[in-house]
């Protein structure tokens, strides 16, 4: 593999080597936070003494890390370079170029970001989410000089290679589809990456230019966010009259349609699995399909419910609310239809179908958290505690993370003409899925006890305190057997990489093209799920079949 | 249990309805409690009846012909979407009652000021009109924290102290403010949160009903010293606030003789 392949499948695999990359680093750091909020006074080995701003700065690197570099990347330009113009029947990316641009870019990026750690001052600690004016003043803490700075270069080429990615996305699915390839015939993976490639088009872009407008309150003397009269450290660093707010409305206008970005294409690839392990065709797929736009365009318009406490005008709270609630509809309507794809039984249960169940659940539990969190009522007790830590990592962490598992498994014969081991994959998936409720449903208790995120230790004049320490060690415990479960995932990858059952052409007995094996050269003319055309429930129609369907 | 009755001790007198929650010290604090509990009964009874569901595909070892009828999808979307306007209607309902209207015209004044990473509480004294600030005079070491102003009169009763102390059973008027970075101000006991935010003056209004103490904690990353810019609230009988208020009033109007 030369190093600048514009090979759209070989730079999938890179894609996913950096998601993995990404994830290693933001996991041990998170296991890193886990052990120290339960012994806050031990030296942890190889790092020692955690003073606070250390724990901040884990934080800010974690959830950066795993976000933006695991999230974002994974399961939208990894599987999607994997997998998508075949798909779709195309040759190749509408503009490879811009698309190898986007990788190395993101790379970069993902190399600043690391980098920060090691300067003077440390890594960034006003969170991923960078308040200002916390993070637009060097004197606001360690860690807000050149760690903020790289923090925001390393945010903004992430912006411009997201962006390139996604137009090159777009593009393809645009202008690269077969013959035959109608709106109507796509697999509901395409209908997702279409819906996050507009959503990064859109967002990524307000995203770059809030970093920019930052970046330029710390070192050109502008005032966007920095409010005249400010005293931070004994020194009056407002000059002119911003707002912090401002950065409010512009990150989270990025911040909640990311969560969609890094979900939706779990969620086409679940409605792909469940239609294949259990033969049957998906229902209603113009509705599953129209759900997934209206998802990606209701995102665009709730980000306020990030910001019911932050000042905003409480009439605006109510209109967000009203939206996010709205959100939930079409959310409703995919699960159910999920569900009742299931209903008929008969379900195979390879690992790919395991980790799309284990996907569907945690959509289901940390999902409802949300109409309760979207309330700005019930919002303006939990929001910040960790009842909003366990939802985000249930609905958006663990469903992403385990629907790129689900694409691993299912897509593995593509990347290595090999099988993985199904028994080691059985094993990784029910430790991982136990140990994940394990370590992000009790967060529900400590968050509903009162207790704040961005915490390092458990003390201080809250009561409630004392009581949640053996929660809080439950937890680590949790995530420690959670990451050690993962050694499975990685020994499986290697060894049947290597030694794998060599796997006969469409091993998944699926109907999407990318299972053609290089048989299509005809128009399409068939639907993306036709399952159970016989009686017998077990026969299919692929989509590189011309047979006609009477037959 | 052991955690529970922990909670319990936490100036307690009614065990709170939600497990888990800090006893509720607020007057309206009760009806954030029930609507709390209604969600989450629904969304636990939900999860559940959505995990039964699954696990009896699973375990359905023989495929059925006869798909699930689309009439019965949609039946349960309607029923979903019911919840969701419950939901929406309920919590809007208390939301409008906590935020959209003021205060009552006598609630008391109390000024809330976050910086790193302190929490000062401010009362405007007997002219009930808070002295002007200056972030140029701010100096907590020479006893000036807040930067008031010697040449306004008006601050020259001004009470600041580092514990909130409330009546009970009187409304409060917070005002809160921070002198540099955002800051969240949230007093679980009262089920309250709201931002200070630098270069706004924010407005939330509650009844503390019941004496005991209740901890106030910061709920947005401010900085290093985030975990620890806790602090307490004080609920006494309005007796006892009368004598705390004019004990520093008299400290105060002692110190600027000298």
């Amino acid at each position: 593999m030369k190093v600048f392949t514009t090979n759209h499948r070989s730079l999938g695999i890179l894609y996913l080597y950096l998601a993995l990359a990404a994830v290693v680093v933001g996991t041990l750091l998170s296991l890193l936070m886990r052990v120290h909020r339960v012994w806050p006074d031990a030296a942890i080995p190889f790092f020692g003494l955690m003073k606070p701003e250390d724990y901040l700065a884990l934080v800010t690197i974690h959830g950066t890390l795993m976000i933006f570099f695991v999230l974002t990347t994974a399961p939208q330009s990894g599987f999607a370079n994997l997998v998508l113009p075949a798909q779709i029947g195309a040759r190749r990316m509408a503009f490879p170029k811009i698309n190898v641009a986007g990788f190395w870019l993101t790379a970069v990026a993902f190399l600043v970001l690391i980098s920060s750690a090691h300067f003077h001052g440390g890594a960034a600690i006003s969170g991923w989410t960078s308040y200002p004016p916390l993070s637009a003043v060097p004197a606001a803490g360690p860690g807000q000089g050149l760690g903020m700075d790289l923090w925001l270069v390393s945010i903004g080429i992430f912006c411009l290679a997201q962006w390139l990615s996604a137009v090159n996305m777009l593009a393809t699915i645009l202008g690269e589809r077969r013959v035959g390839m109608t709106w109507s015939r796509l697999p509901m993976t395409v209908w997702a990456w279409l819906v996050t490639s507009i959503l990064t088009l859109l967002v990524f872009a307000v995203l770059l230019a809030a970093v920019i407008l930052l970046f330029s309150d710390r070192h050109f003397g502008s005032s966007f966010f920095v409010p005249a009269r400010d005293l931070i450290n004994g020194q009056i660093v407002g000059r002119g009259d911003g707002s912090p707010l401002l950065w409010l409305h512009l990150f989270w206008f990025f911040g909640h349609p990311e969560v969609y970005i890094a979900v939706l294409p779990g969620m086409g690839l679940a409605t792909s699995l469940f239609a294949n392990f259990s033969r049957r065709s998906v229902p209603a797929y113009r509705v599953m399909a129209g759900m997934l736009v209206a998802i990606g365009l209701l995102g665009l318009v709730v980000w306020g419910h990030h910001m019911f406490v932050s000042g905003m005008n409480p009439y605006a709270g109510t209109a967000f609310a009203l939206t996010t609630m709205a959100i939930a509809v079409p959310s409703t309507v995919e699960v159910i239809g999920w569900l009742a794809m299931l209903w008929g039984g008969g379900l195979r249960l390879p690992t790919p179908m395991l980790f799309a169940l284990g996907f569907l659940s945690f959509f289901i539990t940390g999902g409802l958290t949300g109409p309760l969190l979207a309330q700005p009522a019930l919002d303006a007790y939990l929001h910040n505690t960790f009842f909003v830590v366990a939802h985000f990592h249930l609905v958006m962490a663990m469903a992403g993370i385990f629907s790129v598992f689900a694409g691993v498994y299912y897509w593995f014969p593509l990347m290595t003409g090999r099988v993985m081991n199904e028994t080691l994959g059985k094993l990784h998936f029910w430790i991982t899925l136990i140990a994940a409720y394990g370590t992000f449903f009790p967060m529900h208790f400590a968050g509903l006890a009162g207790e704040p995120r961005h915490y390092d230790r458990l003390a201080g004049t809250a009561t409630s305190f004392p009581s949640l320490v053996p929660v809080e060690r439950g937890i680590t415990f949790s995530a420690l057997l959670l990451a050690a479960a993962q050694l499975i995932f990685l020994w499986n990858v290697v060894a049947s990489a290597r030694r794998g059952r060599v796997a006969e052409a469409n091993p998944w007995q699926a109907t999407t093209l990318e299972w053609a094996n290089g048989a299509n050269v005809q128009p399409v003319v068939s639907g993306p799920y036709e399952y159970e055309l016989q009686s017998s429930g077990n026969g299919f129609h692929p989509q590189w079949e011309i047979a006609a369907k009477e037959e | 249990m052991m955690a529970f009755a922990c909670l319990m001790l936490d100036g307690a007198r009614v065990a709170p309805l939600v497990p888990w929650m800090p006893p509720d010290g607020a007057l309206r604090g009760v009806i954030v409690d029930r609507l709390m509990f209604g969600n989450l009964l629904a969304l636990c009874i939900a999860a559940l009846i959505a995990h039964l569901w699954v696990a009896f595909a699973i375990l359905r070892r023989r495929s059925a012909t006869n798909s699930f009828p689309a009439v019965g999808r949609w039946l349960l979307v309607t029923a979903f979407v019911a919840m969701y306007v419950w939901m929406a209607v309920t919590a809007q309902r208390l939301w409008a009652a906590n935020r959209f209207s003021g205060p009552s015209l006598t609630a008391m004044q109390v000024e809330v000021v976050g910086e790193q990473f302190q929490w000062y509480f401010r009362h405007p004294g007997k002219d009930a009109v808070f002295g002007v600030t200056r972030p140029q005079l701010v100096n907590a070491s020479a006893g000036n924290p807040l930067g008031l102003d010697p040449r306004d009169p008006h601050g020259a009763d001004d009470v600041v102290s580092s514990v909130l102390v409330l009546p009970a059973g009187r409304e409060v008027d917070l005002q809160l403010r921070s002198l540099d970075v955002i800051h969240g101000f949230f007093i679980p006991g009262m089920r309250l949160k709201e931002n200070t935010v630098p270069g706004l003056v924010l407005h939330v209004h509650f009844t503390p009903a019941l004496p005991g103490t209740y901890p106030i904690l910061c709920s947005q990353v401010c900085g290093l010293g985030h975990q620890r810019m806790q602090a307490r609230l004080m609920v006494v009988s309005p007796a006892e606030f009368n004598a705390w208020i004019v004990g520093r009033e008299r400290t105060r109007a002692g110190g600027s003789d000298q």
